[in-house]
Parts: C-alpha cells; sequence; structure tokens
C-alpha cells in the first residue's frame, strides 16, 4: 500500500543521491536544451568578429605553419616521409578535438555556477552541449585537412595511400570524446572545492601534447622514450588517424582497444563523480 | 478534491560555517602530513586548538509541509530565515542534508529572472535559450514566442543582443520568457522586486491569473506583505530555519509582523555628535514605543527633540517627514506652519522639543522619520535622512482579518460611522 504511494510522486528530493544516478531520461527530456548550447557556444564566440568563423581554419593553419618552421625546418624533427604540412595537420587536428573537450568541460561547474545556482537541469547537458560543439569544430577542421590532403594529390602528386581503416573513423572520435568528456569532468567534479585543477589542466594538456604523437610519429622515439607512447591513450589514435589518411605509422588494435577502455574508465569514473557532485556543489564552489 | 502536489516531510539543511579546508589542495595535503606525523596544523590560527572547529549552521530545521494542488503558498520570514534555502532545494539547486520533499507534476523555478541570458545573443535567441533552461522544449516555445513578445513589449529589438537593451527591457523580457511557462508548480522567489511599478503590477496580475485562473501551484516567496497578501491564501512563516506559522495569509504576515521581536534595522532614537554648524540636532527619540514598535491605536505618536543653538537664529525651523517603507511620503510637516512658531525666537543653547503626529493614523506598516534644521533662506545645518525607523502594528482583528492594513490605501485614519 505504502508503496503504491511511494510511486504517485513524479519527484523525490531526498538526501542521500542513489549511488549512481545519472538521469538519463531526463538529459533526454532536455534535448532541446542541448542543442540550444551549442547554437549559443557557436553564435556568441563570433559576435562582433571580422573573420567570424574563419577562426576555426585560422587557428590550426597558423599553428601548423610554426610547427613547420620551429618543428620541421629548424629541429628537423622528421614527419615518416610525409609533407610536413599534412603532417602537422592531421595532428593537430584530432588533438585540438580532444584537448577542447577536456579544456572547456573541466571548468563546467566553475563557470556555470551563476546558472546552476539559479535553477535546475541536467547539469550534464553542459559538457555534452561542449563535446557537441567541438564535435562540430572538428569537422570544419577535418574538412579543411581533406582540402589540403586533395591540393597536395592533385598538385603535388602526393602518392594517395587511403586505405579502408578510414573506416575507423567515427570509433577514433568516440575515443577521443569520450576521454576528453571523462576526464574533463572529473576534474570539473574536483575544481568544486580545489581549484588548484583549473591550472593544473592548462598545462597539462599542453605537456601531454608532446607525449603524444602530434609533432613526431610514434616510431621516431628513442626506446627510453616508448613508454609515452605505450601508455598514452591518445597516441593509438592518432597514429590510427594519420594510418588510415596516409598508409604511414603504426594501425595498432591492441592500442586502440586499451585507449578504448581507459576512456570508457574515465567516462565512467567521470559521470559517478559528476552525478555525486552535481547535487550540492552549489555550498562548495 | 483537491490532490496534495507536495509534501515536505523534515527537511533540513546543514551549512558548515567558516573555512572548512583551507582552500587549496596544497593546503589540504600539507594539514594533512602535519597530522599524520603528529605536528600541529600549520595552518591553525594562534590561540585556536582545532581549525575542524567550524561553527554550525542550521538552514533549515526540520521542516513540514503540504501543499495541494492549485494553492498559492506564501513563504514569508527575515533575511536568513531559510526561505531561499527552502526554494534552492525545492528547485534541486542543492540537497537536504535530512528529510524529503515529494513532488507531483512538473516542477519550475524561477529563483531570478534572465537566467542564462547571452548578453550577446539577440532577444529571439536568448528566449529559446532561456526558455529551455527553465524546461520548456524548442516547440513549446515557438509556439508561445509572439505572446512572450508581445507581453515583453520589446517586438522592436527582438533582434537586438540583449546587452544593448536598456535594465527595464532586460528585465521585461526576461519576466516574459518565465511568465510563459506552463509547470503544474512554479516556485517564485522576489522576482517582482524588478522593473517599474507598472510591471511589478502586470506581474504580479499574471501570477494571479496563474494561480487563481489556471489552478496552477504557486510558492511564493516575497519581502512585499502587501504582494503576498494579494496573491496567496495561505502561508508559512520562517524563523532562523524553523517553520513558527502555517495558516491563512493575512494570520501568518501578522505573526510574521508582531513577532518579529528583533525588529530588524528599526532604530528609536539616534544621538549625534557635534557639528560645525550653528545648530543641530543633538538627540532625537520616538517615546512610548516598545522596540520601535507603536500600536495603530496610540493617541499620539510622539518625537522629543533635543536641539543646540550657538546663538539666536531667527528664521531657523525644524521640517519633519514621515515615509513608508515603499517610499512614500505620508506626512511633511515644519515648526514654523503653525500660527505659534515655537521656535521663532530661539535663546541660544539646548532647546527640547516636543513634537506630536495624531495616532489612529498611519496605517501598520514601517516607517521612516527625515529631520532637517534649517531656515527660511535654505541654509541646512542639520539633515538627516531616515533619522528613525519604527513599525506601527495592528492587533485589532475584525472577523479574522486586520482591517487596518487597508490594502491599496496610504494611510488608515480612523473613521467614525454612525447612523443619524
Amino acid at each position: 500500500m505504502s508503496k503504491e504511494k511511494e510511486k504517485e510522486w513524479d519527484l523525490v528530493i531526498g538526501a542521500k543521491p542513489k549511488f549512481f544516478d545519472l538521469n538519463l531520461k531526463s538529459l533526454w527530456r532536455y534535448r532541446d536544451l542541448l542543442f540550444l548550447f551549442v547554437k549559443r557556444d557557436f553564435v556568441a564566440q563570433f559576435k562582433q568578429t571580422i573573420l567570424g568563423p574563419l577562426w576555426y581554419i585560422i587557428q590550426p593553419l597558423l599553428t601548423t605553419f610554426i610547427y613547420i618552421i620551429i618543428f620541421s625546418k629548424v629541429a628537423k624533427i622528421p614527419t615518416s616521409g610525409l609533407p610536413p604540412l599534412l603532417f602537422y595537420l592531421s595532428g593537430l587536428v584530432v588533438w585540438n578535438f580532444f584537448a577542447a573537450c577536456i579544456n572547456k568541460t573541466s571548468s563546467t561547474f566553475v563557470s556555470n555556477a551563476h546558472i546552476f545556482g539559479k535553477v535546475y537541469f541536467p547539469r550534464l547537458s553542459v559538457p555534452l552541449s561542449i563535446v557537441i560543439s567541438n564535435l562540430v569544430t572538428f569537422g570544419i577542421q577535418f574538412v579543411l585537412f581533406l582540402c589540403f590532403l586533395f591540393y597536395f594529390v592533385v598538385f603535388r602528386s602526393f602518392d594517395l595511400n587511403i586505405n579502408s581503416s578510414v573506416l575507423l573513423l567515427p570509433w577514433l572520435l568516440l575515443i577521443m570524446a569520450a576521454l576528453g568528456l571523462g576526464l574533463g569532468i572529473i576534474v570539473s567534479s574536483l575544481t568544486t572545492k580545489y581549484r588548484d585543477f583549473t591550472h593544473l589542466v592548462g598545462f597539462g594538456v599542453q605537456l601531454l601534447m608532446y607525449a603524444s604523437p602530434v609533432i613526431y610519429a610514434s616510431s621516431i622515439l628513442p626506446p627510453q622514450f616508448s613508454f609515452l607512447v605505450k601508455y598514452n591513450p591518445l597516441a593509438p589514435v592518432i597514429e590510427a588517424f594519420r594510418f588510415a589518411f596516409f598508409g604511414q605509422g603504426m594501425l595498432s588494435y591492441t592500442g586502440l582497444v586499451y585507449s578504448t577502455v581507459v576512456a570508457f574508465a574515465a567516462l565512467v569514473i567521470g559521470a559517478w563523480n559528476f552525478s555525486r557532485v552535481e547535487k550540492d556543489f552549489m555550498d562548495t564552489v | 478534491m483537491s490532490r496534495i502536489v507536495i509534501k515536505a516531510e523534515g527537511l533540513s539543511k546543514y551549512y558548515r560555517l567558516g573555512r572548512v579546508g583551507t582552500g587549496t589542495l596544497a593546503g589540504d595535503l600539507k594539514r594533512f602530513w602535519a597530522k599524520t606525523r603528529g605536528k600541529p596544523d600549520p595552518y591553525a590560527k594562534l590561540g585556536q586548538d582545532d581549525t575542524f572547529s567550524v561553527s554550525e549552521h542550521w538552514a533549515l530545521k526540520d521542516i513540514s509541509f503540504d501543499v495541494k494542488q492549485g494553492e498559492a503558498l506564501g513563504i514569508i520570514g527575515k533575511n536568513g530565515a531559510g526561505k531561499s534555502t527552502l526554494l534552492k532545494i525545492l528547485s534541486r539547486v542543492t540537497t537536504p542534508t535530512s528529510g524529503t520533499a515529494k513532488i507531483k507534476g512538473r516542477i519550475a523555478s524561477l529563483l531570478e529572472v534572465g537566467t542564462g541570458f547571452h548578453p550577446d545573443l539577440s532577444g529571439r535567441e536568448n528566449i529559446f535559450l532561456n526558455g529551455a533552461i527553465l524546461g520548456m522544449s524548442k516547440a513549446e516555445i515557438r509556439s508561445k514566442f509572439d505572446e512572450i513578445v508581445a507581453f515583453s513589449g520589446v517586438d522592436k529589438y527582438i533582434d537586438t543582443p540583449v546587452k544593448r537593451y536598456s535594465s527595464g527591457m532586460y528585465v521585461r523580457l526576461a519576466f516574459a520568457v518565465a511568465a510563459h511557462l506552463e509547470p503544474e508548480i512554479l516556485v517564485v522567489d522576489e522576482v517582482l522586486a524588478v522593473g517599474d511599478a507598472d510591471f511589478q503590477k502586470k506581474c504580479l496580475g499574471k501570477m494571479q491569473d496563474v494561480s487563481h485562473k489556471e489552478g496552477r501551484t504557486v510558492l511564493f516567496v516575497s519581502h512585499n506583505m502587501n504582494a503576498v497578501r494579494n496573491l496567496c491564501s495561505r502561508a508559512i512563516v520562517l524563523s532562523n530555519g524553523s517553520l513558527v506559522f502555517d495558516g491563512g495569509a493575512n494570520e501568518a504576515i501578522a505573526q510574521y509582523l508582531s513577532a518579529n521581536t528583533e525588529r530588524e534595522g528599526l532604530y528609536s532614537s539616534a544621538v549625534f555628535d557635534e557639528i560645525n554648524e550653528q545648530a543641530m540636532v543633538r538627540k532625537v527619540e520616538l517615546k512610548e514605543a516598545k522596540d520601535s514598535v507603536l500600536e495603530y491605536t496610540s493617541e499620539k505618536i510622539r518625537i522629543d527633540f533635543s536641539l543646540q543653538a550657538k546663538l539666536n537664529i531667527p528664521g531657523m525651523f525644524l521640517g519633519i517627514v514621515i515615509e513608508d517603507v515603499n517610499g512614500n511620503t505620508i506626512i511633511v510637516s515644519s515648526t514654523d506652519e503653525n500660527e505659534k512658531d515655537v521656535l521663532l525666537n530661539n535663546r541660544p543653547g539646548i532647546i527640547d522639543l516636543h513634537v506630536g503626529f495624531p495616532g489612529r493614523l498611519l496605517k501598520p506598516g514601517k516607517y521612516f522619520v527625515t529631520f532637517s534644521l534649517r531656515t527660511k533662506s535654505d541654509k541646512i545645518f542639520h539633515r538627516v535622512e531616515r533619522a528613525l525607523s519604527f513599525e506601527v502594528v495592528d492587533n485589532y482583528t475584525f472577523r479574522g482579518m486586520k482591517n487596518r492594513y487597508r490594502p491599496g490605501a496610504i494611510v488608515a485614519p480612523e473613521i467614525e460611522y454612525k447612523l443619524l
């Protein structure tokens, strides 16, 4: 009898949150909000700019040119026989997706405290919307990469080696998204109490880039540093991406499975932590 | 047959005051490291044995109440009584420390208008964004879009970024979105304290429609007793985190006003330090008031002034203004308005002055007294705004109503009715 009565309530606000309560149902109900957040991110970013969305192209291009000058021309780091521009751009496009995901999701709680303190909506919709925005950004930069690829094939008689592993692309993106989101929300939960993590993520991500095969190929690493690539879940993804388009580098399914497991673990831990923190982080933030 | 749609059972919320951690991870780690080695806490303050002894504060203590469908419940109490905490819990912004609240139906809360407005986005874009944050679907917003724009009255600027709006337009647009929410339960916190008087009226009217005509449940927190009285049939009074009264709105308001013994912000006397002027007010005091509270039925409201003049100043007078809490000027008077000007030929030295206002005139509420000691040639010696404040209370009930509140009236003089 009393059990039946409990069921009549649509919402029970209690002290003890459920152990793992992601509330995917309400996330689905607020799906319009998710996409409005994505739209807001894009529209607001380019209001009062002259170049507008062109910035999405300028940023990786300039970075690539600087890498060409510093790492290829000055430091003479080999690019596995590929044109440096294609080599760096391919690495950057994938890397940028991950870096943007983790950088932006990690400040979810702190930078949205003013909204979170006033109204309830599924908190997870904010980091998710960030990942979706970045997916769109990735799409734009990916097209840029394809354009250059096309240019090199047509005008520079570059040997195109696109192979069937291109089909792995969605999987690669999923790994990157899960890693970025998972790590990002873990950090965002921690920053509600300790702001130290905001600083840590900033340069941590930067350092991580040098530990990933973005500006070099894993094959050129001396053996004493090979652990960098061996245990870095990002390395197999970047390598696989290059392999898919250039047929160069290494495609390791063991590595990809390892990355998937790490990404999934990060996502689960992150989501669990997030669901715990979102309930009353307003009291500590 | 109204069913219960909100059931709060023993809601409590505990806050630890003061700094719990050292604020940084490094600090907490150092403290932990020191503790494990048995060393004193490096962050302990001198004379403090234990930095973990933070003072505790129960923002809410064991609050239980039910709200029926279609009911408009007012929540009143002083600042810090726990009203906002209660709303935050019901809005799921934070969780209670213990107890539960059960809710039937869709609940939407308005703890602020314009939450999530992005300054760079246009009015149109913000309507969609804000509506979605408040829990509306895109289709719902689209169907109400024209209504929202019409209500806000900013239709000409709907495609302008809201950062270019005047603050009034901004608030109107924000409220318009919120007003078109259609939840079964609406939780509103003090949002009416924005906008100009006209707009406030419009908002209050909209809220009345929501609760009276459309039969939706409203929880309303406000310091504006008139708004609570107009909107709510029932009210609960919170004091220091506890629920002290639950009943009819009028009784609750009376209870709140009279039980409020600390009389926050009321001061029935003031003493002033010497100033470099020819004349000044040394002391002003409201007489016969208990804790700055006067009964409506007092025969007189008596204010005594102690003036100090260094010389004879022809044409000096004392002006007094009594304002109510809404800023309406209720009484303006000065010593020179009578045939017999008591200050006309003042002697140098201390002058004790008695000022008597008629009783049975000011309606229950809070009032402020401003005085200025000056000459007719506009030389102001001493002027103090809101030097005194007091509250008029009325314990007279007639048919269960505090009949001297006289909603809409400025004063409440005692009127004689007699059959001839």
